[in-house]
Parts: structure tokens; sequence; C-alpha cells
């Protein structure tokens, strides 16, 4: 996959194989959410190619663009749920591509899939909040309705625009637990920028930096110097942006020598 | 100055206040205003009145919800909050502006025409009766639903179905799943105010022969049935006050 | 019960009355769509083109077109005049009594639709745009007196108070004071209400008021279509004129 864009991105070029996990990590403005954007055929790029799941988004007809985007999905850092609606109905609302319009019609009325929702919200540890509405919840269980609404889709391609942000580091690391083993389990790529530097190393044996709009480093964490995390964070005075907030206590190399932990 | 422009009005107005005084017209108008009372109250006629008052009602709700049915397409269509091309942008948008445009240009068009004359003409198509009412009610509140419907779609939070449509959901689905959410109540609540308009207006096409109570009216005047016309107006005006503060409750119900 | 479930009963409630509508009118709407009324329609619609469009029957839409605009214009003439004299009562001017009972008149005036004042005004004038006028004029001053009354109302009582206090009678001090303030929002509503009134008045000529309407009725019911068309065609001219008009003098002010 590449991108060639102006202004917001420049020269970018990369690839992944089917499988992969990748985080995308860099100080904030550097492109992390336009990058995802165009991954995701939701913005056209000025200038370069861009192909997603082997295909070229912008030369397909109408249609064949719907089925593509049906296999892409998109966690945004604020969940677009309107605030009426009951979580059951946001978390459905991901197989809305697929299914027939007499299913979504239905769902409105009455939930048909109580189950499946319930059973990604547990993951998430959400399940008791399945028939609340979207604006009683607070910002790291909304995030985790917007996480469970993608699971829920199943797509081919997961893309995650800082996911977690807005959750304590237990509930964190337990979401991006929980994409790690749907991402293994299915066999689909998964994309994440991540705000915190902890997360990225800790989960993704495939990490790229990005800095005012161009790669800066593309590799595995134990690849990853300080002096390269320093580098890249320069625009906010070097400081590594944690989960938790606290400056990174063991030291990074240590951290990447710790292998990811089992998912399961 | 002023009278300079005043006079050639009076003349092209044919404004004869002389007319007003005239022994023969002043004659028949006293005759008719004092026919006004007493107001015929005979129970036949009172009869003929509530099936008329129902009638209009029913005009009105008829031809509401005709209006909605051409509304919520055109609002579907001229709304950019569901527009798929606009994603990326993506094929078809050429095309799809087009159709965007036309489709204004439709709703504008079905605003422009008075009912009242969506009403003689259709009336003139379907004979006298309340169905050229509904249909004349349904065209151009149609077109006036269908601009304020997307209005209303618009100004509210479009991010829901944008993120529905670039997962590959179909529009009506993110329309229902996104957008609906929000802005259900408002639309509702200008559907009710138009349905109350509708009334009004259903009166007054039933002047030109498209039933219930404006029929009832526009034969009386024409018999100079003063104690009908009297009896006719006060039911209107009963009518009206009814359906102004049962939409106002109702839309107070939704808020 | 929830909203939700509200919701589901308000929409159950809205199909019923729907369906009992149609049903009461023994409009059956599947016969209303059907292609046999749409081939009727297009039938019809069908003689409407083409247009007449003869040099001596554009110069009569052209007299039909300036007696509705005439219509329009002393109507909504003679409307701000009575507008503002009833106005003042109904400000609470000259007690409490005269306000409520002037109130009751306004709303009356406004409540009886433009069209049924013209049949109304027809039986009192006779045919033609003199009886449109009147109709015009009782129902706008309707409209506008309840629309200047609010406006005196909440217009600044300073200025007013000052002159008064200052030895001038009340009258003058009305004049001086408080008219002054809220003309320009009384001239605006009245603007406004003459571009209504030139769409009411190209209506009310259908029960017999002059003008466009009187035309497009006549033409209807000699089965004149082609012109009837014209009439049409230049109802909706008139209308777009008028509104770019204004739009163009809202910006000027």
């Amino acid at each position: 996959m590449h991108a060639n864009g102006v202004r917001a991105l420049h020269a970018v070029s990369f690839g992944a194989v089917r499988g992969e996990r990748i985080a995308i990590i860099g100080p904030s403005g550097a492109g992390k959410t336009t990058l995802l954007r165009i991954l995701g055929a939701s913005l056209r790029p000025s200038e370069g190619a861009v192909a997603v799941l082997d295909r070229n988004p912008w030369q397909l007809n109408a249609s064949r663009l719907r089925r593509l985007r049906r296999r892409i999905g998109m966690i945004h850092q604020a969940p677009p749920i309107p605030p009426r609606q009951r979580v059951v109905t946001a978390v459905l609302a991901g197989r809305l591509g697929e299914w027939p319009w007499w299913k979504s019609a239905l769902s409105l009325l009455y939930p048909v899939d109580i189950a499946g929702a319930r059973a990604e919200l547990a993951r998430l540890e959400l399940a008791e909040r399945l028939f609340e509405r979207s604006d009683r919840l607070s910002g790291g269980q909304l995030q985790r309705v917007g996480v469970a609404r993608v699971l829920y889709q199943r797509p081919d391609l997961l893309l995650a625009d800082e996911p977690v942000s807005a959750m304590d580091p237990a509930l964190a690391d337990l979401t991006v637990n929980r994409l790690h083993a749907d991402a293994s389990a299915r066999g689909v790529t998964l994309i994440a920028s991540l705000h915190a530097v902890d997360l990225a190393l800790r989960w993704f044996p495939r990490v790229i930096g990005i800095k005012s709009g161009s790669i800066v480093f593309d590799r595995p964490p134990v690849k990853i110097t300080d002096a390269m995390l320093q580098d890249l964070y320069a625009s906010e005075s070097g400081y590594l942006p944690t989960q938790d907030n606290r400056p990174l206590e063991v030291a990074p190399q240590a951290l990447r020598r710790i292998a990811p932990p089992r998912v399961g | 100055m002023a009278a300079l422009v005043l006079w050639p009005l009076l003349v092209l107005a044919e404004f004869r206040p002389g007319v007003l005084l005239d022994p023969a017209n002043l004659r028949v108008m006293r005759d008719f205003l004092g026919a006004f009372f007493p107001p015929a109250l005979q129970p036949d006629f009172i009869a003929l009145l509530a099936r008329a008052t129902v009638e209009t009602l029913a005009i009105a709700t008829a031809g509401t919800a005709i209006a909605m049915l051409i509304a919520m397409p055109l609002a579907f269509v001229v709304s950019d909050a569901l527009s798929v091309s606009r994603i990326g942008p993506g094929p078809g948008r050429v095309a799809g502006g087009a159709v965007r445009a036309a489709a204004r240009l439709m709703t504008a068009g079905l605003r422009s025409i008075p009912e009242v004359v969506w009403a003689l003409l259709l009336v003139r198509a379907f004979g006298l009766g309340p169905a050229a009412g509904v249909l004349a009610i349904g065209v151009t509140y149609g077109g006036m639903l269908g601009k304020v419907y997307a209005e209303i779609l618009e100004s509210g939070d479009t991010r829901p179905a944008r993120s529905l449509l670039e997962a590959g959901s179909g529009r009506l689905a993110a329309f229902s799943y996104g957008l609906l959410p929000g802005a259900a109540q408002e639309l509702a609540s200008y559907t009710i105010y138009r349905w109350e308009c509708g009334v009004r207006a259903a009166v007054v096409m039933g002047l030109v022969g498209a039933g219930g109570l404006g029929q009832l009216l526009d034969q009386s005047i024409k018999m100079l049935n003063g104690g009908e016309v009297a009896t006719t107006l006060a039911v209107f005006l009963l009518l009206v006050f009814i359906a102004d503060a049962l939409s106002a409750a109702l839309r107070k119900l939704l808020a | 019960m929830t909203a939700q479930a509200k919701g589901w009963l308000a929409t159950v409630a809205a199909f019923a009355v729907v369906w009992a509508s149609f049903r009461y009118l023994s409009i059956d709407p599947g016969q209303l769509f059907n292609a046999e009324s749409g081939r009727q329609l297009a039938d019809y619609a069908s003689r409407f083109f083409p247009p007449e469009t003869s040099a001596a029957y554009l110069r009569e839409i052209g007299r039909g077109a300036v007696e509705t605009l005439a219509v329009s214009a002393l109507g909504t003439l003679l409307a701000m005049a009575a507008g503002l004299a009833l106005a003042l009562p109904a400000s609470g001017r000259f007690g409490a009594i005269s306000r409520l009972a002037v109130r009751l008149v306004l709303n009356f005036l406004r409540s009886v639709p433009e069209l049924v004042w013209g049949a109304l005004m027809v039986l009192a004038a006779g045919l033609g745009p003199f009886a449109g006028t009147l109709a015009l004029a009782l129902h706008t001053s309707g409209v506008l007196g309840r629309l200047f009354a609010e406006a005196l109302e909440n217009a600044p009582p300073e200025p007013a108070r000052a002159l008064s206090a200052a030895g001038s009678p009340s009258g003058l001090a009305f004049l001086y004071g408080t008219f002054p303030v809220v003309m320009p929002q009384l001239i605006a509503y009245s603007l406004y209400r003459w571009e209504m009134n030139v769409r009411m008045a190209t209506v009310l000529g259908f029960v017999g008021a002059g003008g466009l309407g009187q035309m497009l009725y006549y033409e209807l019911s000699l089965l004149r279509e082609p012109q009837a068309c014209t009439v049409i065609i230049a109802m909706l001219a008139l209308v777009i004129l008028i509104d770019a008009a204004s739009a163009w003098a809202r910006r000027r002010l």
C-alpha cells in the first residue's frame, strides 16, 4: 500500500502483508489520521496510488467500492454513535453493510442478534451496559462500544485511530489485547495509530513512526532506539506519551525485549 | 410624490369606495349580514357541518401523509449528509451532484405554485371533491417538507451516518441508524406544524371545490345564505383553534 | 413508559389516523396512483402545451399582472394604515378593556383566510379587483395590526416619557418619541407582507377578485388550457420577480 499526499502526508510509502499487526505512532498533527483514512478508502489521495486488499479503491465503481468498504473496519477516536441510540443497536450497526434491508429495519424495532452483541461487549467487559443509551456512558466506555461495533463487523482489515485514548491503562491493555486476539484468530491485518508509546511497543511486532507527514522509521520494536523515539517526539519536547501518563518507567530497551503476552 | 403613485394604483385596482355605498349593493350586503343572525342551527345542517369538518381534517391528514411520502426520498437525494459519492470523493460524484441539483430544483418547483392553483387544476382533472385537495396539499407540502427535512438532516451531527456509509452500509440504513435518532424529534415537530397549516389550506381549497368545510362555505355564499355562512365561519374558527392547540400539545409532548 | 415505547406508540397512532383519513374520504391510494389516473393526468397536462403566446394575449396578461400588483399594493397600504390605527389600542394605550376588544377583532381579521374574505367581499362590492383589495386590506390589517401592536409594546418607553415630562401632549410624545423608533420595523413587516400579498392577490382572483387569478379561473372554465398555461407561467414569473426585487431591496437596506 502506497500513499503520497501533499500537505498532510509527504512521500509516504509502505506495504503490508495480510495478517500483519502494525502500530503507528507520532506526535499530534503528524498525519496519522489522514493515513488511516486513506487506507480506509474514505479519503482520496491527491497524488500517488493506493491499493487496499489488493484493489485500488478509486478505480472501482460504486457498488464494488461499497463491497470493499464493507470489508474494512474503522475504529474512530471519537465514536460516531448518535447520543440517544442504545448500545446494542450501535454494536449491531456494524453489520449493516451485509444485512438485507428488512433485517436492518427489523433490528431498529427489536435487536435481531442480542447474543452476538452481548458476546462482543462481554469481551470488552461492557456486557452489563447492553441496553443503555449511549449518552449515559463515559468516554472510555463509549470508545469500547465503537471497538465492539467494528469487531462485530468482522472486517478483513482492521483500522483503529487512537482507539483507547480515553481509557485507563488496564482497560486500554484489555482492549488492545482483544483487538489482537481478533486479528490473529481471523488472520486479518490490524493497523492502529496509538498515542501511547508503551502500548505500541508492547503489543505490535511492527511500529511505524510518523512525523510531519513523513515516515521516520518502520521497524520491529527491538530495533527502535531511544534516540529515534526522542527524535520522533522532539516537537513535544521529547516527552514520550504513555497510557498511564507516567514516564516510560521500564527502560524502553527492556520493554522491547519482553515478548507480547500470549493472546487467548 | 406619494399621491402620484397612489392615483394610478387606485385607478388600476378599480378602487371605487362609492360602490360600497351603492344602494343596491348595500341592500344585498345588509340582507346578507342581517341573515348572519340568527346563525343557521338546524340539526341537519349541523350534521352536514360535522361531516364536512371531519372531511377537512381527513384531507389535511391524508395530504400531509402523501407530502411525507414525496418529501422523504427527495430529502434523501438532496441531503449531502447521505451522499456516498462525496466520500473520498469517490466514483459518480459528477452524476451525484447533478441529481442533487435536479432534485433541489424539483422541490423548489413544487413549493412555488400555491396549493390553491394546484387544487383548481386538479379539480378540473379529477372532478370536485376531496381527492383534488389531498393531492394539492400532497404536492405543495411535499416540496416544503422535502426542503426542510434536508435542512434538518444536514444541520445535525452527520458523522454517525458518514461512518456507516464508509463501512459500506446502504443509504437507508445509514439514515435510520445514523441520522434518525438525532433528527426524529425535529422532523416530527415540523411535520405536525405543516399538518396544522394543512387544515387551514384544506378549507381554503374547498372554496374552489376540493371538499370539506370550504366547499360548504362556497355553496352557502353563492346562495346568499348568511345564517349558514355565519355558522360555518364560526365552526372554521373553532377548528383552527383546536388544530392549533392540538399541534402545540403534540409538539410539546415530543420535546 | 420509556421514551422509545412512546415513540413507537406515536408512530402506530399516526399510521392509524392516516389510514382512517383515507378510508373516510373513500380515496383508495391505489386507485389514485395507478396507471389509469396517471394517463388521465398526463392527458390533461398535455392539453396545456404549447402555451398561448400571441401578442394580443400577452398584452392582456400584462394588464392582469398590473392589476394584481395594484391590488396587492393598495391592499397592503390600506392595511398599514388600518393596522397602525388598530395597533394603538391593541398595545394598551387606551386601557386594558380596549386592548382585549381590539385584539379579538384583530384575531378575527387574520384568522379568516384571505380567500374567504375575497368571497365575502365579492358579495359586497361585486366582481373585480376592488373586492380583492378590500379582502387583502381586511386580512392584512389583522396581521399587521398584531405585529405593529407587539412592536409598540416592545418599544422603549423612555423617549416618549421624556417628552411628556417636558410637557408635550401624549399624542405628540408618541409621534416624536416612540414612532420613529419602531418605524423601520413596521416598514419591514409591511414589505414582507406585501411580498406575500402578491401571491395572495394572484389567488384571490379565483373567487372573482380580478387580476391573473380571475383570468386563470375564466380560462379553465372555458377549457382554454393553452391560455391557462400562459397565465400560470405569468403568475410564477410575477412571484419570482417580486422575490428577487425584495431580496435586492433588503440587501440595499
